[in-house]
């Protein structure tokens, strides 16, 4: 299932703007990567081209080369909603679909793209989803009531469930973390660190102990001033970044020196 | 003015001595029972009163001298209070809280004289449409048959008030809901381009400024458009002229009224949509399309068609477009298509300036009344509507 | 799991954007549409407009050049909704702040519930209202002016039905001021309570506080909302149909006379024929023309007044 990702020299521009410059990075399956920096670095903006969601911004668009298990997701005739179907996305807030229940959010994927699922089905694919997400025991009887009912915490996690319930490969993550309490914080890393053994999980964090915590290998994003592209300055394994990185701009960041 | 002194002078003169001694009386807890050195020097709580007193003493004089009505004395009155008020405060208090005070009262002035005429309009129509409606057969009968005969009879007192305004009730129905069949779909499929397919290009940017221009149309303009472009069409299939006559014309003269107004309100709608949503639908490889129908519209759902609704409701009691369109007639009439149709609003208006027997204009009267009374109820109906059906479409977020 | 179908060659699914396409198109389409009607409205009546514009004047029905024959009415027509502003504005303004600011929030809902509702009435009604109740009631006012400022020429030759050009300027006073009410309401109520806060931290009483915030916040709004009853009162055809017992065009207030352009054009549409037909349009243009210059002109003011509205 899960694929791997390799980005060689992107470039992301906000029409004539560039926002990302040069990007080469190779990301495993089955692990955690995690994307620190200022902000404004643009680690936000290269995630979203990982998925095509940058596209919906009007203007912005990318040179440069984005593989997915070897095949090119900007390659000629390559549908973004194919692109996106294997490879979901998890916002900073949770935005579950307020006119449908827990139940038809975790369906979502399959609903409103018009697929007919057997009941027996639907109802596998939701506990399925929901288990892998840690909310089963949480919501399982009252599964007809509406999503946005839900706490923060739990709410992020049905949209996790709803990412996985569509089976991806790979799964995106835009600081999931920064509009919960530290519990439901903590209950959402516990759920990455399950969802690593299935899935290539990428995530964008301003927390340096989160990305600490979680991940296997880490980017240090930066940018140089205002109006300059931002830049990746280092990829590592965690604990190298953390502990002994090669650049002097990685070791004062991490070290808290600035940002 | 000078006989207005002495009254307001009256008033003031006790709150004068009672502050001046709280003003002398020592801080601390010895200080007068009731009076913090805050409220110092505060007009007392009756002041109000005192002044209304005498400006309604004044005002009964001065209708004395003039000759006395009601509506005078009252309005003299008011304009003594505002006036005293003003002047007591400024003397006693300082000017900003004079002129406070005197905006405040022009204020509540301005909503009761507003009130007035608005209340004197709904009295009006229930009192005079009461009688019309509980006429028998009104409902029910048209004013095929009904000549001036009847109604010399009716005003005489020999027989009941007969007609009604059941071809005006058919055709104002099938004219509004073929209004709302054309307006809808164009106006919502062109809201949703420029909400979601337009990126705010050069074209959107035209359509909004003539959507702009369209709500500004006088609706009797809408109305000869209407009119000439169906005469154009059906000459140009040959048919005779006056055969454009129908209720259609008068569905298209009211969509041109309509589509902006269902336009407007739901691009608000739809704008007001959480991106967040869109994105999250768009992640879940969801193509546009079914993100927009599935997603964007259920969420603004509740709005959109109370914005509807609310459009209905405003072409309901559309007169002039119709009665250049669709003519008028006496006979119900249930072909859109075919021959003069007869609106409420222009029932009204013909019975108001062709009285079915002009010797003897008081049995039309009453039915235009009654036919004002339908109105108005029906357009309330459809704006209670417009809130029951924001309420009920409304996202549920309860359920914690 | 039969479900979930991931082809690996990234091009597949190209099946899929012909919904997206279709869609896309139709949206687009029925925005093309709304341009394509204002177009033909405005080339109709052009079109339809123009023998009258180039007749002489013996060929008219009213035997006189198309612009004679017109100026009274636009004349008529603006003196309506200029007088009908000039009551409605200061009384809607006043409505509306003691909704939003003035009224305990018990009164001021259900007030502000009331206001729309009376938005809503047709005009039609209001004409009846005018035409029955409201002209008869005016006789003795409209006399009694007279007789004490009869010197004016305002006020000259009193009707004696009260069908007048100030009775139908008044009946519109009447029809506009909940619409220009609702809709400053709803800016007024939008006034962010940080600004108001501010000005009252400052120790300003409440007219202060309206003063320094909230109307400047509201200024566009409001000037907007008062050219919207604008046009609302110069295109009003039904309300001054029925109250106006129109004639030639005359300064004096109290008299019969005058006529406005959509009241002319329902009174003799339904039986004009020949150039008589293409008269009245070339009037309705005229009409048209006159509310395309105020809603401009509303546009130019809110445009010019958006930097200081501190709306942003």
């Amino acid at each position: 299932m899960a694929k791997r990702i390799d980005a060689n020299d992107l470039n992301v521009y906000y029409g004539k703007f560039l926002a990302v410059e040069g990007v080469n990075i190779n990301i495993e399956p089955r692990s955690v990567t995690a994307f620190i920096g200022p902000s404004g670095c643009g680690k936000t903006t290269f995630l979203r081209t990982l998925n095509r969601m940058h596209e919906v911004l009007p203007g912005a668009h990318v040179k440069g080369k984005v593989l997915l298990d070897g095949d090119d997701i900007y390659g000629p005739g390559v549908d973004p909603v194919t692109v996106r179907s294997q490879v979901g996305m998890v916002f900073q807030r949770p935005n579950p679909f307020p006119t449908m229940s827990i139940k038809e959010n975790v369906l979502a994927g399959f609903k409103l793209n018009g697929k007919r699922l057997s009941k027996s089905d639907a109802d596998a694919i939701v506990e399925k989803s929901l288990r892998g997400a840690n909310l089963w025991n949480e919501v399982k009887d009252r599964l007809d009531k509406p999503g946005s009912g839900l706490s923060g915490g739990q709410q992020q996690r049905l949209c996790i469930a709803r990412t996985i319930a569509v089976e991806p490969s790979v799964i995106l993550m835009d600081e999931p973390c920064s509009a919960l309490d530290p519990i439901s914080t903590l209950a959402v890393e516990d759920l990455i660190n399950e969802l690593k053994n299935e899935y290539t999980v990428v995530i964008v964090t301003h927390n340096m102990q989160q990305a600490a915590r979680v991940s296997d290998k880490t980017a240090f994003f930066n940018i140089a001033g205002t109006g300059k592209p931002g830049k990746l300055i280092e990829y590592a394994e965690t604990s190298t970044i953390f502990n002994n990185p090669v650049e002097q701009a990685t070791e004062d960041y991490v070290s808290g020196r600035f940002g | 003015m000078t006989t207005q002194k002495t009254p307001l002078e009256d008033a003031v003169s006790q709150p004068i001595a009672a502050s001046t001694s709280t003003g002398d009386a020592p801080a601390g807890p010895e200080r007068r029972h009731g009076r913090s050195r805050l409220t110092a020097g505060q007009l007392p709580k009756w002041t109000p009163y005192a002044v209304g007193a005498a400006a309604l003493v004044l005002s009964a004089a001065i209708m004395a001298l003039i000759g006395f009505n009601v509506a005078g004395w009252v309005i003299i009155a008011a304009i003594a209070y505002v006036v005293g008020m003003y002047a007591v405060t400024l003397i006693r208090e300082n000017r900003r809280k004079a002129t406070d005070g005197l905006w405040r009262n022009l204020i509540i002035g301005a909503f009761l004289i507003a009130l007035v005429p608005l209340i004197s309009v709904m009295w009006t129509v229930i009192s005079n449409g009461w009688q019309g409606i509980t006429q028998p057969g009104f409902f029910a009968s048209d004013m095929q048959g009904i000549t001036g005969k009847y109604d010399r009879a009716a005003q005489a007192g020999e027989g009941p008030i007969l007609g009604g305004i059941a071809h005006a009730l058919v055709g104002t129905l099938l004219i509004t809901a073929a209004t709302t069949i054309i307006s809808v779909p164009i106006g919502l499929l062109a809201s949703i381009y420029l909400v979601e397919y337009s990126n705010d290009n050069l074209f959107s940017k035209i359509i909004r400024f003539f959507v702009d221009v369209m709500t500004g149309i006088p609706s009797i303009v809408a109305g000869l458009f209407a009119a000439g472009f169906m005469l154009a069409v059906f000459s140009f299939f040959g048919a005779a002229p006056g055969a454009q006559t129908i209720g259609l014309s008068a569905a298209i003269a009211l969509s041109v009224i309509m589509i902006p107004i269902v336009v407007r309100s739901t691009e608000e709608m739809l704008r007001v949509v959480p991106n967040e949503l869109r994105e999250a639908s768009a992640a879940l490889g969801v193509r546009k399309w079914r993100t927009t129908l599935k997603v964007v519209l259920p969420t603004a759902i509740s709005g959109i068609a109370s914005g509807v609704t609310l459009a209905i409701a405003r072409v309901v009691g559309e007169t002039a477009p119709i009665l250049v369109t669709a003519g008028f007639t006496v006979a119900t009439n249930w072909n859109l298509v075919k021959d003069w149709m007869m609106a409420l609003p222009v029932y009204i208006y013909y019975q108001l300036t062709t009285p079915t027997a002009p010797q003897a204009p008081e049995p039309s009267m009453i039915r235009a009344w009654g036919g004002a009374l339908v109105l108005i109820i029906l357009v309330m109906l459809l704006n209670l509507l417009a809130r029951a059906v924001a309420k009920w479409l409304a996202p549920k977020t309860a359920g914690r | 799991m039969t479900t979930v179908t991931a082809p690996s060659p990234l091009t597949a699914g190209e099946k899929g954007r012909a919904g997206d396409k279709f869609f896309s198109g139709l949206t687009f389409a029925a925005g093309g549409l709304i341009l394509v009607v204002l177009l033909f409205v405005t080339v109709f009546l052009v079109v339809n407009a123009y023998p009258a514009l180039i007749a002489g004047a013996d060929e008219l029905p009213s035997q006189t050049s198309f612009f004679e024959y017109v100026w009274p009415l636009v004349l008529g027509t603006l003196l309506a909704a200029g007088l009908a502003l000039l009551m409605a504005t200061p009384v809607a303004i006043g409505v509306a702040l003691f909704i939003s600011h003035v009224a305990p929030r018990k009164l001021a809902k259900p007030v502000g519930y009331v206001i729309d509702l009376l938005a809503a009435i047709p005009s039609v009604v209001y004409g009846a209202w005018g035409m029955l109740f409201l002209a008869p009631l005016l006789v003795p006012i409209y006399d009694w002016l007279h007789r004490y400022l009869g010197w004016i020429p305002l006020f000259n030759d009193p009707s004696a039905t009260g069908r007048t050009i100030l009775t139908a300027a008044i009946v519109l006073a009447v029809m506009i001021l909940p619409i220009i009410t609702a809709l400053s309401r709803e800016i007024f109520v939008q006034t962010p309570k940080l600004h108001e806060e501010a000005a009252l931290a400052l120790g300003a009483t409440r007219w202060e506080m309206i003063k320094m915030s909230v109307l400047p916040f509201a200024r566009p709004g409001v000037v907007s909302a008062i050219m919207l009853g604008l046009g609302r009162a110069l295109g009003e055809t039904m309300a001054v149909a029925l109250v106006l017992s129109s004639g030639a065009l005359t300064w004096g207030l109290l008299a019969e006379g005058n006529n406005t352009i959509p009241a002319e054009i329902a009174a003799n549409f339904p039986e004009a024929s020949g150039l008589r037909y293409n008269e009245l349009i070339a009037a309705g243009l005229a009409l048209f023309l006159i509310t395309l210059v105020v809603n401009l002109a509303a546009r130019w003011i809110v445009n010019r007044h958006k930097e200081f509205s501190g709306a942003n």
